[in-house]
């Protein structure tokens, strides 16, 4: 086929292009047109098409997002906030911490080990871009049934490619979350959060200024694998019959990306370049376009010196090509023979592609001949914005309260308990979490199965962070108002066990198809919920994702709002970890327990949902972080209660380092009985231990903060005993940790 | 004291060696694949990670790297060079070590912190230890399942050269649950492992790799 320039768009006004096929919109098309005041060339349909995708474009998300702008609260630690590659906070001494969540759920349904692989390779370049160095990363996962046979394709390939990558990185993978439900079973979530650290003098910023500054693509080539993978992918479900998109999900190269990490931070490191963007999603259409929005407009790019694995792709591939480990970087003429040598020292092909000029658009010519004359903020930042009809979905008229049995024996406590213990959900993780690497870089100083993973920061001062990824999904169905509300202190508080206080929040928000008004109806409620939570709390929010389209046919998935806190330690030796290290120790649950069994794990394994979510108290949530933290000194231990109630937490705290316990839920006392006692979700409740003569000073704490105090029991013995029930440790691990080797070999 | 960490392309756990290096009271040098320079060190660590991606066979491309020739020449003159991990895999592709590292048994990566025994102390850098030394330190890899042939297992059994031993269970289907292995010179160690993952109890399982780093220092001042 002919070049498609921009004087053949001119003279041929009335040509037909496959711009349906391209995924836009009627009125879509037309407004590019109108834009360009011609019918655009087949290489700038390309770009508006993957830039103006529901992935790249937020088009049906936006309106409601500009809430967290809206709602934000004050915040002297937000360095940098949305709309960069990813946020910026500051976290003492100088250093700046940047983190962020992103989705990859359909490439990874498609191809899992790939999918995953690339969805890990995609935000770790996020990080970097921002002129950190990534120092972990996590992965909230999520399955159809676990005994589903399809899901013995998908999570097995997914573990193994999040590790297969992360491995290779050198990034310790410290924690994340694996859920099963029937509504994921076509569409699997594969979250990744990566966070990375620098200086704050190093911050990097996505812009091209400075007329006469290089455009320098380096990374690897650039190849035909992923073209119109992720945007295409993500904003269209999984309609029968259509032709299998295979070859559209990425490959990735996790050797080519770690060498390009240490390639990028020396030449960061010497203050090189003046901006940076990777090559994600809409590849080089979105880098150029959104560098040359962010500075002054003008950028000429030559697309042919884009260096290619496959020479036969056309101008339109080379723009849509999501070739994994590239970026693009723009420097100053006198800087280049310096960055060009250290891309040599590291084997790193790095070209010149282009330049910033002194002009309006975007320019980008095929061997001479002008196939793209845009505004690039056309392009990058003025895509549609819709607001989609929204509806109160009908099945919330219509749930019913949970029947559950009560535990009216020593006999009836162990099953229930076992039962709980052993199902996928709350099973012990380590068939997939032993797949990674958790020890690379020799600064993990928490990870799986803690509350949160944590990490040393400082070797000398012994400054950290610590992270928390979140979501209770049942509760967002349920009530995604209070739902994500509810995440967002779920995941403060694992913050805080540990020790660290919560500073910033980002998120990834995984629902159904924007075009159903119900799913929509969900949406709004979250983000609303989220941003009403964030400036309650004071935290920021310094980004995140938002993936629609996930669901099945007609079903969508649960609601799963992906909350992730990160918290600041002044001394990571002072952590506290959620097994209980010593016999003799008093078992202190701190808080108090509701007979709301909605959205447990319990229920679920009953076969129930229930009918409403929790109320959170976020007053009550908040002293409840500042006893924490005041009182860590205090803590032999300290144990989040959310998914299992506290039946889980306890197993999770006693096999950790085998030290049994024993205690006692007066049933009187709790509303619900034992039942609720041991197995109701309730939220703002902690299990903690301490050495019986710090009791009198808990308890002052727990005053002064009003958080209820109830003591259990106490600590030892090979066995956990709850009100005369008595389980063996071997028994209670059996049945923990046998259910996924046993599901996936 | 001086000793070395080699960066390759893919190197990981350099950083994590330079500074168990450091905290054991050496002085850490970056060494770097591509130059044959060996700045002067006495002693050399070949460190974990996914050097040139593992592309090929682990370890089968570092070991044609600039740094490498100096260092095989060296280890035939006795200078003590540790490969951990990935370092291992360079130095059986180096024929400095018998036998290879495969894929693991169960086919996948395992990280976990494991049990080991110590069966050879007299190499330089397990001369700390005392036989029969039980530790825990982190394995990770996805291809660390020793073998050899009957020969030479025989020769490794009989000769002491086995330095460490999977302990309780074996992780990944090593012949003789073989974990490190010595030459007959005992100057060159390689183990699957990571020692330098268990220096600090605040990082690590346990602190029982730092004995490693420790007693090279003690068997360099010694020379």
């Amino acid at each position: 086929m002919a070049l498609d320039t921009v004087t053949v768009a001119a003279a041929q006004p009335e040509l037909t292009q496959p711009w349906r096929e391209l995924g836009l919109k009627e009125d879509e098309y037309a407004r590019i047109k109108e834009i360009l005041g011609r019918r655009p060339t087949s290489s700038e349909l390309a770009m508006y098409s993957v830039m103006w995708s529901e992935h790249c474009s937020y088009k049906s998300s936006k309106v409601h997002l500009k809430q967290f702008g809206e709602k934000a609260p004050h915040s002297d630690a937000l360095l940098v906030g949305i709309g960069e590659n990813a946020g910026v906070v500051d976290i003492g001494q100088g250093y700046a911490v940047t983190f962020k969540i992103e989705s990859h759920n359909h490439p990874s349904f498609i191809e899992p080990y790939q999918g995953a692989a690339t969805g890990v390779g995609g935000i770790v370049r996020d990080i970097l871009t921002m002129g950190a160095r990534p120092i972990a990363i996590m992965d909230p996962l999520r399955f159809g049934p676990a005994d589903a046979v399809d899901t013995r394709r998908v999570l097995p390939g997914i573990v193994a490619g999040v590790g297969g990558y992360g491995n290779c990185l050198g990034l310790p993978n410290i924690g994340g979350e694996v859920v099963f439900d029937p509504t994921y079973a076509g569409n699997p979530l594969v979250n990744a959060l990566c966070v990375g650290v620098m200086r704050h003098e190093d911050i990097k910023l996505a812009t091209a200024h400075g007329t006469g500054n290089l455009v320098v693509l380096f990374g690897a080539k650039t190849g035909g694998d992923g073209i119109g993978g992720v945007s295409v992918l993500a904003s269209e479900t999984f309609a029968s019959g259509k032709a299998a998109k295979r070859p559209a999900v990425q490959v990735g190269d996790p050797f080519a990306e770690k060498v390009l990490i240490e390639c990028s931070l020396e030449i960061f490191a010497e203050d090189l370049v003046i901006g940076i963007q990777d090559l994600g999603g809409a590849g080089l259409s979105c880098a150029t376009s959104e560098l040359a929005s962010a500075g002054s407009g003008g950028m000429s790019i030559q697309l042919e010196k884009v260096p290619l694995r496959d020479p036969s792709l056309s101008p339109e591939e080379i723009l849509m090509s999501e070739s994994q480990e590239r970026m693009c970087a723009i420097i100053e003429p006198s800087k280049l023979a310096r960055f060009m040598k250290i891309c040599k020292k590291w084997d790193v092909t790095a070209t010149v592609i282009g330049e910033v000029t002194d002009g309006k658009n975007l320019e980008i010519t095929f061997n001479g001949e002008l196939i793209v004359d845009v505004p690039p903020r056309t392009v990058a930042h003025d895509g549609p914005v819709y607001n989609r009809p929204i509806a109160k979905p009908a099945y919330l008229e219509t749930l019913t309260p949970t029947t559950l049995p009560t535990l009216d024996s020593t006999e009836s406590i162990k099953r229930e308990l076992l039962a709980l213990i052993a199902s996928p959900n709350i099973a012990d993780k380590s068939w997939v979490t032993d797949q990674y690497d958790r020890y690379v870089q020799g600064n993990s100083v928490l990870s799986q199965p803690e509350d949160s993973g944590m990490i040393r920061i400082d070797e000398n001062t012994n400054l950290g962070v610590a992270i928390s990824t979140d979501a209770n999904a049942r509760w967002s169905y349920l009530d995604p108002y209070n739902g994500a509300k509810l995440a967002l202190l779920e995941s403060c508080r694992n913050i805080a066990t540990t020790g660290a206080k919560p500073l910033a929040v980002t998120n990834c928000l995984n629902f159904g198809s924007p075009e159903d008004p119900g799913v929509m109806w969900q949406f709004a409620e979250t983000v609303r919920g989220l941003a009403d939570i964030c400036l309650e709390m004071g935290l920021p929010v310094t980004g995140g994702n938002v993936s629609f389209y996930n669901q099945t046919g007609a079903v969508a998935i649960l609601p799963t709002p992906v909350i992730g806190v990160l918290g600041v330690i002044q001394d990571v030796t002072t952590r506290t970890k959620m097994g209980i290290p010593a016999a003799g120790l008093s078992i202190v649950q701190l808080g108090n327990t509701s007979d709301n069994f909605s959205g447990s794990e319990w229920a679920h394994l009953h076969g129930q949902m229930g009918d409403h979510a929790p109320t959170p108290d976020i007053a009550t949530e908040m002293r409840l972080i500042n006893l924490l933290l005041e009182g860590q000194p205090l803590f032999e231990s300290a144990h989040d209660l959310s998914d299992g109630g506290l039946a889980a937490a306890l197993t999770e705290a006693v096999l950790r380092n085998g030290i049994g316990a024993s205690i006692d839920l007066p049933a009187q006392y709790i509303p619900g009985g034992v039942a609720a006692g041991l197995f109701a979700e309730t939220p703002g409740r902690v299990l903690v231990t301490v050495k019986a003569e710090h009791l009198a000073a808990l308890a002052v704490l727990a005053e002064k903060f009003e958080i209820a105090l109830h003591e259990l029991g106490i600590s030892g013995g090979d066995a956990l005993v709850i009100n005369g029930a008595a389980i063996p440790l071997d028994e209670l691990r059996q049945a923990h940790t046998q259910t996924l080797p046993k599901l996936f070999g | 004291m001086r000793v070395g960490v080699v960066t390759f392309p893919g190197s990981l756990d350099d950083s994590s060696a330079l500074r168990a290096i450091r905290l054991a009271g050496g002085t850490p040098v970056p060494l770097f694949h591509a130059s044959d320079d060996l700045k002067e060190v006495q002693a050399v660590v070949l460190p974990g990670g996914f050097s040139y991606g593992d592309y090929l066979r682990c370890g089968a491309i570092s070991r044609f790297a600039p740094i490498m020739s100096s260092i095989i020449i060296a280890a035939e003159h006795g200078f003590p060079i540790l490969g951990i991990c990935n370092g291992f895999q360079i130095l059986c592709e180096s024929h400095l070590l018998p036998g290879a590292l495969t894929r693991n048994q169960g086919l996948h990566f395992v990280c976990t912190d494991q049990p080991l025994t110590v069966e050879n102390a007299s190499t330089p850098w397990t001369s700390g230890y005392t036989k029969g030394d039980r530790l825990v330190i982190p394995i990770k890899n996805g291809e660390g399942s020793f073998q050899a042939s009957a020969q030479t297992l025989h020769e490794l059994e009989s000769e002491g050269r086995v330095v460490l031993r999977y302990a309780d269970s074996n992780p990944n289907g090593s012949k003789n649950d073989i974990a490190g292995i010595t030459n007959a010179r005992g100057n060159v160690v390689g183990v699957m492992p990571h020692p330098e993952q268990a220096i600090e109890s605040l990082t690590g399982p346990s602190e029982d790799g730092l004995t490693f780093f420790t007693s090279i220092l003690h068997s360099l001042v010694g020379r």
